[in-house]
Formats: structure tokens, C-alpha cells, sequence
């Protein structure tokens, strides 16, 4: 059976509610232009964050901060509780951060290995590359987690040669083999047929039950409301809400994102305007 | 699931068949131009025998070839990373004034080699610098140093030549252009050069990085990849390279002229680009290069002893290199995808 899902999960779920990664307060302007402002919000050990969002609304730059290719203006950052200064490319990466982009993260030109080992490649003394090495295991990834079995497909294949889901497959694969903690999917679904999306989905659950995070970037709710945990949307480079999935059902979810495009608000779907706002649960709030 | 035989002889297959397979889509390009080298050669020893089954022409192509080969082997890579670098030609004149200066108050050939190299080094620092930090593209910024290089050697000399003579008969000397077993030690270098070059470009982490860098950038800055060390490294081999072909050839003369270099941006380009490395970026073959550039110095030879006229020279040049990019490209399209 062809699975996207994770091999073995050599991590220990951690236990429940350890925080990942935490943002506070995060401000963020170019040139002038506001892009986020006081934007905070928690990812949990083992979650799955659903992040909601038109386009400008921030998402890019919210994941380039947490990816350490943009540092914010102001705020703080924290893995695992430890506020980290300065973040980096290198640090991100170091601390277990992964991005998985769909086609941007790929380069097309190359071979399968070589994009599997972009940016850290496998070498011996004085940088010479490992490039056996490197084929085995590309071969090993290829049979075992992509569920490649085409015989077209070598790991001197080029990714022109490779389906939108195969990219998918081949980038997902890589963030796996680095031991990512903290996946970041940025519109994975984008151009992916039905039954590329499903296993897509399925394999995003995957993350979860191997007790690694997750945010999951798309414009398409029902996707992320089949798989997330949590939601959080952004508006305007604010956090418009934020709230567990379970709460609300998709009907009720489509509408808060309706209304948060219309007016920027959070509005509180009617089933639960009976509610009083003292008892919600923690988290279903709006912006703080 | 799969069963782990299952999976071992899923693996095993795909092992065996990319070693076949992997060689027709890695190698087709560098094939296809291999076999344009051998029908070009052939048709030059069916159109003039006199001339190509003499060994001389052989030792002079040895011997002239790499003066444009060697910087275009180092362009290869820069290229591959999405760069340029237009001003390896007069990287061949500044660096000899470098040689000069030491050569003329020390006496020292290897000493004045050296100086040769760091000023190569120096000028590629600077084009790389411009690139990466200001922010031009390579090409503007390389059009400015090929302009500026040239005139600083022009200036630095009052536009002199100098004669060699003293550091030809060095040894010196004799280990950059003699010869090793009766081959010109401009060819020997030149070879060790192109293995070494292709070891950075395939086989290390500057070549690997130069790929992803040159195929796309925005993917390169998400990984990681330190891409202003690495352009400005690539920028600054092209610079040492060049300046020792501009040694080279200057002792081959026994003259240093502050013009030296001043016609090999063309052929070097048009090796390089026959050989198909991709304009583009993030692809290229030093082999392609190597065989490209002996293509290109044999054309004007084997034209003029094939006794076609002289106006027709450039006309069957074009022709040439355009059949030759023409191959790369319908090769390109139906077996590397």
C-alpha cells in the first residue's frame, strides 16, 4: 500500500500540553508597512495548528519569522519555553523546525538525492560530498515512506520528472528524515488532485499520532478543518481567533471566517451566544 | 504494508535500475556533445588531412586552448550558481600587473605568480562583493569591471609592455608552460583544473549549494544555504583562474601587453555555452566546457586549413555553436525529464 505516513516514530509522544513553540507580542513592519501586529499564539507539543487566513493577512511572514528567515521588530519567540534571540535560518532548523513549501523548496533541475539532502548535505572531510551514501538512503526513502514505485523514478531523477503529488512526497519525506519537530505545511493541497490531497491529509494526521507538530497553511477550510487540532485565524496581520476545532462544526467555522473577512471580528457562531462568556473554554477567544 | 523481502526487493530493483536508467538522464547532454566533438574532428580530417593528421596542430590547440578554457571551466560554475562574470578578461591583464611589480623588484618568478593569483583573487573578492552586498546583477556589475580592470592595468603601466625574457627561461617557467612528457603543461593544467572543478561542482558542498542556489534561490535562503559566501567564493575562483591563464599566456609571449586577455570573453562564453551548461542557472557540465572550448579553438584552425575562405570564418562559427545549443536543447527536452 502506497502511505505517506511517517516510518517508525523513533520521538516519545510528549506529555500533553508541553508547548512547542510559543510567539508573544510579535510586531513585524517592512518599510513602513505594518504586516503583523501583536501577533501571539501557542503551539502544543503533538498538535496540529490550523492556520486561517486571506492573502496579506500575515501568514507568510508569520512562518518566515518562525523559520528565522525574518526577525520580528519586537515580541519573543520560544521553543520549549526557552525565549531564543535572533533567530536564524540555522537555529530554526537546528531547534527542529521544517518547512515543507510545495513547489518553492524544490529544485527542479536536480536530482531527486540532491534535493533531499539540500542545505545539509551528508560530507566527509573538507566538504567532499558522501554521494553513495546519499543515493542509498534517497533510495531507501523512496521504497519505504514516499511509496514511489514507479520504475521511471531513480534517485538521479529530476523533479521536472515528478507529479505535483510526488513533490509533495519528496519535500514531506525530507522534513521526516530530519527528525522535524515542528512541520510547517504552507499550502500543500495547492494543486494536488483529490486523491493526492487525501493522502496529503492522511499523512498530516500522521504527524500527530508521531507526536510532532504541526501548522498547516491553506485557504481551503474544509482541509484544515479535517485535520487540525486548532485553528487560528489571522486578519490584517492580527490574530482574529483562535479557537480548538472540536468546538465549532465546519458549517459554524466557515461562518466565523466570513465574518472576520467582512469585519475583521470574531464573531461568536449563535449555538454558542447562549454561553456565557465566563464558562468557554480556554482559548476560544478572540483577539486578546 | 509491504513485508520487509517485499521491501528489500523493491529496493534492490530500484538500485539496479537507476544505475542504467541514471545514466542516460545524467549523461545525455554531455553525450550528445561528445559525439558533435568527434564529427566535427572527423570532418576537419576528412577536409584537410594535412592539417589534421599532424601532430602540431594537436600541440598548438594544447597549448592555446587553455588560456580561454581555464576561466571558463570556473565561469561553468559561477553560471550554474545564476551568476556571470564578464570580466575574466582583464582579471588576465590586472593580475600580471601584480606579477610584474614583484617580478621586477624581487627576480622572484613563484613569488610573482603568487601575487599574480592574489590580485585575480582580489578582483573576483570585488566583483563578488558588488554582487552580493549592493545588490547588482552580476552581468551590470561585471560589464563595469571588465571596463574597470582593463583601464586600471592600462594606467598602472602607462600602457607598456614589458618583456619576459628572464622569467621564461625560470623554472618556474618551466612548470607552467613547458612540457611534461612532450605535452604543453598549459594542457596538463588545464586537465588538473578540470578535475578539480568538477569535484567542487559534483562532488562538495560549494558545487551542491551552487545548484540549488542557481535553480532557486528563494528554496536556497529557506534551507539554509550560506548563498552570499558562496557566489562570492565562485566569484573570487574565477578570479584566480583567470589570472593564471593571463601568467600562462604572458610567459608563452615572453611579453606581458596590457591587452592580454582582451579577446577571450567570446570563446570562453560560447565553450561554455556550447558545452551545455544552462543560461539559466542551476545546471551545467564541466565536461561540456572542457569539449566545448577545444570545439571552439579548433573551428578558426580547421577552417582555415579546410581552405574556405576567410569571410566565411565566422558565418560556420555561428552556425557551429548554434547547431551545437540547438542539440542541447531537443536532447533537454526528451531525455531529462
Amino acid at each position: 500500500m502506497p502511505t505517506l505516513t511517517p516510518g517508525e516514530p523513533e520521538m516519545t509522544v510528549r506529555e500533553d500540553g508541553r508547548v512547542a513553540v510559543e510567539l508573544r507580542h510579535i510586531h513585524k513592519s517592512f518599510g513602513g508597512v505594518r504586516v503583523l501586529t501583536d501577533v501571539s499564539f501557542r503551539l502544543s507539543a503533538g498538535e496540529v495548528l490550523g492556520l486561517l487566513g486571506d492573502n496579506g493577512a500575515g501568514k507568510s511572514t508569520l512562518i518566515k519569522i518562525i523559520t528565522g528567515v525574518h526577525q520580528p521588530d519586537s515580541g519573543q519567540i520560544l521553543f520549549g519555553g526557552q525565549e531564543v534571540h535572533a533567530l536564524t535560518v540555522d537555529q530554526a532548523r537546528a531547534l527542529g523546525v521544517e518547512t515543507v513549501f510545495q513547489e518553492r523548496a524544490l529544485a527542479e533541475q536536480l536530482s531527486l538525492w540532491r534535493n533531499i539532502f539540500m542545505g545539509r548535505p551528508i560530507s566527509r572531510a573538507f566538504g567532499f560530498l558522501d554521494v553513495r551514501r546519499m543515493r542509498r538512503i534517497t533510495v531507501e526513502l523512496m521504497g519505504e515512506s514516499m511509496g514511489f514505485t514507479s520504475a521511471a523514478l531513480t534517485p538521479d531523477t529530476h523533479v521536472t520528472g515528478l507529479s505535483g503529488g510526488e513533490r509533495q512526497g519528496l519535500a514531506i519525506v525530507r522534513a521526516l528524515h530530519f527528525e522535524a519537530d515542528i512541520i510547517i505545511l504552507d499550502e500543500p493541497t495547492m494543486g494536488l488532485s483529490l486523491k493526492e490531497t487525501d493522502k496529503l491529509l492522511h499523512f498530516v494526521k500522521g504527524i500527530r499520532t508521531a507526536g510532532k507538530s504541526a501548522i498547516f497553511i491553506d485557504h481551503n477550510i474544509f482541509h484544515v478543518y479535517s485535520v487540525a487540532d486548532r485553528i487560528v485565524v489571522l486578519d490584517r496581520g492580527r490574530v482574529a481567533g483562535d479557537f480548538p476545532t472540536s468546538r465549532y462544526t465546519l458549517e459554524e467555522v466557515t461562518e466565523i471566517m466570513r465574518e472576520v473577512a467582512a469585519t475583521g471580528k470574531f464573531v461568536e457562531p449563535e449555538r454558542h451566544r447562549a454561553t456565557d462568556a465566563a464558562s468557554r473554554p480556554d482559548q476560544a477567544a478572540g483577539p486578546r | 504494508m509491504t513485508s520487509t523481502a517485499e521491501n528489500v526487493q523493491t529496493q534492490s530493483a530500484l538500485a539496479r535500475r537507476w544505475t542504467v536508467r541514471s545514466f542516460a538522464t545524467t549523461w545525455a547532454s554531455q553525450i550528445g556533445i561528445t559525439v558533435a566533438f568527434v564529427v566535427l574532428w572527423l570532418a576537419f580530417i576528412l577536409l584537410a588531412p594535412d592539417t589534421f593528421l599532424d601532430n602540431r596542430i594537436y600541440a598548438s590547440f594544447a597549448q592555446t586552448t587553455p588560456y580561454f578554457a581555464l576561466p571558463a571551466l570556473l565561469l561553468t560554475m559561477v553560471i550554474v550558481s545564476g551568476d556571470i562574470d564578464l570580466s575574466f578578461p582583464s582579471i588576465m591583464g590586472l593580475g600580471m600587473v601584480g606579477f610584474i611589480a614583484i617580478e621586477r623588484t624581487t627576480g622572484n618568478v613563484g613569488l610573482a605568480v603568487l601575487a599574480a593569483l592574489a590580485v585575480g583573487a582580489l578582483a573576483g573578492l570585488l566583483n563578488g562583493v558588488f554582487v552580493t552586498f549592493i545588490g547588482i546583477p552580476a552581468l551590470v556589475v561585471t560589464i563595469g569591471t571588465l571596463f574597470l580592470y582593463r583601464g586600471l592595468t592600462l594606467a598602472l603601466v602607462n600602457g607598456r609592455s614589458f618583456a619576459l625574457v628572464e622569467a621564461r627561461d625560470s623554472e618556474m617557467s618551466r612548470v607552467l608552460i613547458g612540457r611534461l612528457f612532450g605535452i604543453p603543461m598549459q594542457f596538463v593544467w588545464l586537465v588538473l583544473v578540470a578535475i578539480g572543478t568538477w569535484v567542487l561542482l559534483y562532488r562538495h558542498r560549494l558545487g551542491q549549494n551552487a545548484h540549488v542556489i542557481g535553480d532557486n534561490r528563494p528554496a536556497a535562503q529557506l534551507m539554509g544555504i550560506p548563498i552570499r559566501r558562496t557566489r562570492i567564493i565562485l566569484f573570487v575562483l574565477v578570479g584566480v583562474a583567470s589570472a593564471f591563464a593571463g601568467v600562462m599566456n604572458s610567459l608563452q609571449v615572453s611579453n606581458f601587453y596590457p591587452g592580454v586577455g582582451a579577446g577571450y570573453l567570446l570563446p570562453a562564453l560560447a565553450a561554455v555555452f556550447v558545452g551545455g551548461t544552462s543560461v539559466f542557472g542551476g545546471r551545467g557540465t564541466i565536461w561540456g566546457t572542457f569539449i566545448g572550448a577545444f570545439m571552439i579553438g579548433a573551428i578558426q584552425a580547421g577552417i582555415v586549413a579546410m581552405g574556405i575562405q576567410a569571410f566565411w570564418t565566422e558565418v560556420i562559427y555561428g552556425g557551429i555553436i548554434l547547431a551545437a545549443v540547438s542539440i542541447h536543447a531537443v536532447l533537454q527536452r526528451r531525455f531529462e525529464r
